[in-house]
């Protein structure tokens, strides 16, 4: 097999709050290959965007972040190459991106300053190669809608802005943060179909966060399941299609999921909440929430079980 | 397009105001404390000379017909004579105003050359040794009155070290003369006549009441830039414009930055409005021939139309600035220009 593109191993993300260390993420290996569409899917607050954040090299002073390894095509990924990387070989985009556009500009001027900051046209073409980008996304009326302010458009309207002003320089790696959070469903729809379709056609990887295990089933080649910081399985797009699932937590993520694909996430279903981040926290997080839990649960280090290949279950008693 | 229809909207929307405000000092002038008939009337009058005066100046005409004369006179932009300085009201207030509003403005530009970059250099490093330092600086400029600081200022700067010129008025009168009145503003004027000397003059009367003015309006405009630029930094589009690699400065000037000129704008129209009021005891300090000095004294002897005529004065200059400030957030803020 190739090297995959994006590879990390052993990473810990720590907040220092007044109110005691928040342990955000522990223990994260993942590794992302060239062209795979890789889902990111877990309950509110689990660490999902914490860990973009930690990829991107955008996390704010309070973060302690340490990585036993984290290389991105080869190279090692840490502030400084991050920073040359960013918006060119990796790119991001977010949710609500209503408020992700920068309101008194217009939309046409953010993409060319994309483009213009890293330098893949001259300045005399970069209005051109910004209206060109927002073709490529399927905007229709592409020079007329260059001027427009992002309060002028809707939501899935700009949703597409964001995705061509993220793939202006051709990234090798797209994050995408919940791209379809607060968009309705037939928008969400075309701007799911939108990414893979681009992702297909340029090689690009891209990182798919969500709430919605189904939305990851119908668009991800893998998907990994996180809870309050942990990944606790990782498993491939037929498994999940199948409920195939053997951790505790997924399995109920995936109960919790209607079968027809078009629904948001009806997480509620789930008993108790996430456990709090900051203090001693039992080996297994998710133990305090799970039926077949027994004292052991909370020694580490967990075993890793291996369903199959490319399947991972970080769980002492799986399903 | 747009811009142009907006600004008739607001010329529009302003007339409420201009109406209330001819009606409230019309109503102001019969409700302050005194008789101005007995008071024209002199010192010696007799009831009979009072009543005399006081059909004379039509005061015991009907409420409604007075209104009229008044909005009558108005028109023809005769505001009455002041009984202090024997001059036309609306004269008097026109020769002065400008020195005010110079004053102002140059206590304005430097609060904001000062200001602004502070609250931006504290924003950009909350909590640090800048920080605190900016805090301390605004607090202080803000907790000492100003013709306090102005009175050290003349004693440090004019009377011990001997670098300031003399706290009296716009222009050394007696090496200069004064340039011929084209905008009222000595800078300007100065320089229309082509006059460098006089010029370097009248900058260098202007200095010390700007900054002892000026130290009081830098605590809004320092605080308020460093709330917006900490709000603008920390926002979603921000991160988005660090997520797509583009250069420190460019978020800190183009994205941040453009999107704080609102809250800081509105702050200017505040502070500038409350500078003109405030300026009195800067003017008395320096003995600067402003319209702060002229109310107060108008205030004192009971000069009605003097009163009236400043009351109206300001308040359509304040309806003005509002009327720029308005325009001036629709040019930073194109929400700004739909939702009026
Ligand atoms: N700057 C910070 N300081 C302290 N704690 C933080 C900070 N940022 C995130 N956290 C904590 O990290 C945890 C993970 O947050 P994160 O935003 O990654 O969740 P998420 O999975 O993206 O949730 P959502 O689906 O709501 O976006 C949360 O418990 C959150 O409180
Ligand atoms: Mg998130």
């Amino acid at each position: 097999m190739r090297p995959p593109l994006l590879s990390i191993s052993g990473l810990d993300l720590d907040f220092r709050t007044r109110s005691g260390t928040v342990k955000a993420l522990e223990g994260i290996d993942l590794d992302l290959a060239r062209g795979e569409i890789l889902g990111i899917v877990g309950e509110s607050g689990s660490g999902k965007s914490v860990l973009s954040f930690a990829i991107m090299g955008l996390l704010d002073g309070a973060a302690d972040l340490r990585v036993a390894n984290m290389t991105f095509g080869g190279m090692s990924l840490d502030a400084g190459t991050v920073a040359e990387m960013r918006g060119r070989e990796l790119s991001m985009i977010f949710q609500s991106p209503r408020t992700a556009l920068n309101p008194i500009r217009k939309i046409g001027r953010q993409i060319e300053d994309v483009l213009v900051r890293h330098g893949p046209v001259p300045r005399r073409k970069a209005r051109a190669a910004a209206i060109a980008a927002l073709a490529q996304v399927r905007i229709p009326d592409p020079e007329r809608r260059y001027d427009a302010y992002p309060f002028e458009l809707s939501g899935g309207m700009c949703q597409r802005v964001m995705i061509a002003m993220a793939l202006a320089c051709n990234p090798t790696m797209l994050i995408a943060d919940e791209p379809t959070t607060g968009l309705d469903v037939t928008t969400q729809a075309v701007v799911m179909d939108l990414i893979r379709d681009i992702a297909r056609d340029r090689q690009m990887s891209v990182m798919l966060i969500t709430h919605d295990l189904a939305l990851a089933g119908e668009y991800c080649d893998r998907v990994l399941v996180m809870h309050a910081g942990h990944i606790v399985e990782t498993a491939g797009v037929a498994d999940i299609a199948a409920g195939d699932l053997h951790h505790p937590y997924s399995q109920r993520l995936f109960a919790a999921t209607p079968a027809s694909s078009d629904s948001l996430d009806d997480l509620a279903a789930i008993p108790g909440t996430l456990p709090d981040l900051r203090g001693t926290l039992p080996a297994c997080r998710y133990m305090g929430r799970c039926d077949r839990a027994r004292p052991d649960c909370a020694e580490g280090p967990l075993p890793c079980h291996r369903p199959s290949a490319d399947h991972t279950v970080l769980c002492r008693y799986p399903l | 397009m747009t811009m142009l229809i907006t600004i008739l909207r607001r010329l529009l929307s302003a007339i409420p105001s201009v109406l209330g405000v001819i009606v409230v000092t019309f109503l102001l002038a019969r409700a302050l404390p005194g008789d101005p008939a007995a008071f024209y009337a002199g010192a010696s009058a007799t009831p009979e000379s009072i009543a005399e005066v006081r059909s004379q100046l039509g005061l015991d005409r009907p409420l409604l017909l007075q209104f009229a004369d008044y909005v009558g006179d108005l028109l023809h932009g005769d505001l009455g004579h002041s009984v202090s300085s024997g001059q036309a009201v609306l004269s008097d207030l026109l020769t002065r105003l400008p020195a005010s509003v110079e004053l102002t403005l140059a206590a304005l530009v430097f609060a904001l050359v000062v200001g602004m970059p502070l609250g931006v250099w504290a924003a950009t490093r909350p909590g640090s040794f800048v920080d605190h330092a900016c805090r301390l600086l605004v607090t202080l400029g803000a907790a000492f009155p100003t013709f306090f600081t102005a009175l050290v200022f003349v004693y440090a700067f004019y009377y011990r070290l001997d670098i300031a010129p003399e706290p009296l008025g716009r222009l050394n009168e007696i090496y200069f003369v004064a340039p011929p009145q084209v905008t009222g503003f000595m800078l300007i004027d100065t320089l229309l006549a082509g006059d460098m000397e006089a010029f370097r003059s009248a900058f260098g009367h202007l200095v010390l009441p700007s900054i002892s003015l000026g130290l009081f309006a830098l605590a809004p405009i320092a605080r308020v830039t460093r709330a917006a630029m900490l709000e603008a930094l920390g926002s979603d589009y921000c991160r988005t414009a660090r997520a797509m690699g583009l250069s420190g400065r460019h978020i800190l000037f183009t994205t941040a930055l453009r999107n704080a000129t609102l809250p800081i704008l509105n702050v200017l129209g505040m502070v500038f409005s409350f500078l003109l009021g405030a300026n009195v005891l800067i003017e008395k300090v320096f003995a600067w021939p402003g319209i702060g000095a002229y109310a107060v004294n108008a205030v004192i002897s009971s000069d009605y139309a003097a009163v009236q005529g400043f009351v109206l004065m300001m308040a359509l200059l304040f309806i003005f600035l509002n009327l720029v400030v308005d325009l001036m957030a629709s040019i930073a803020d194109p929400r700004v220009r739909y939702d009026v």
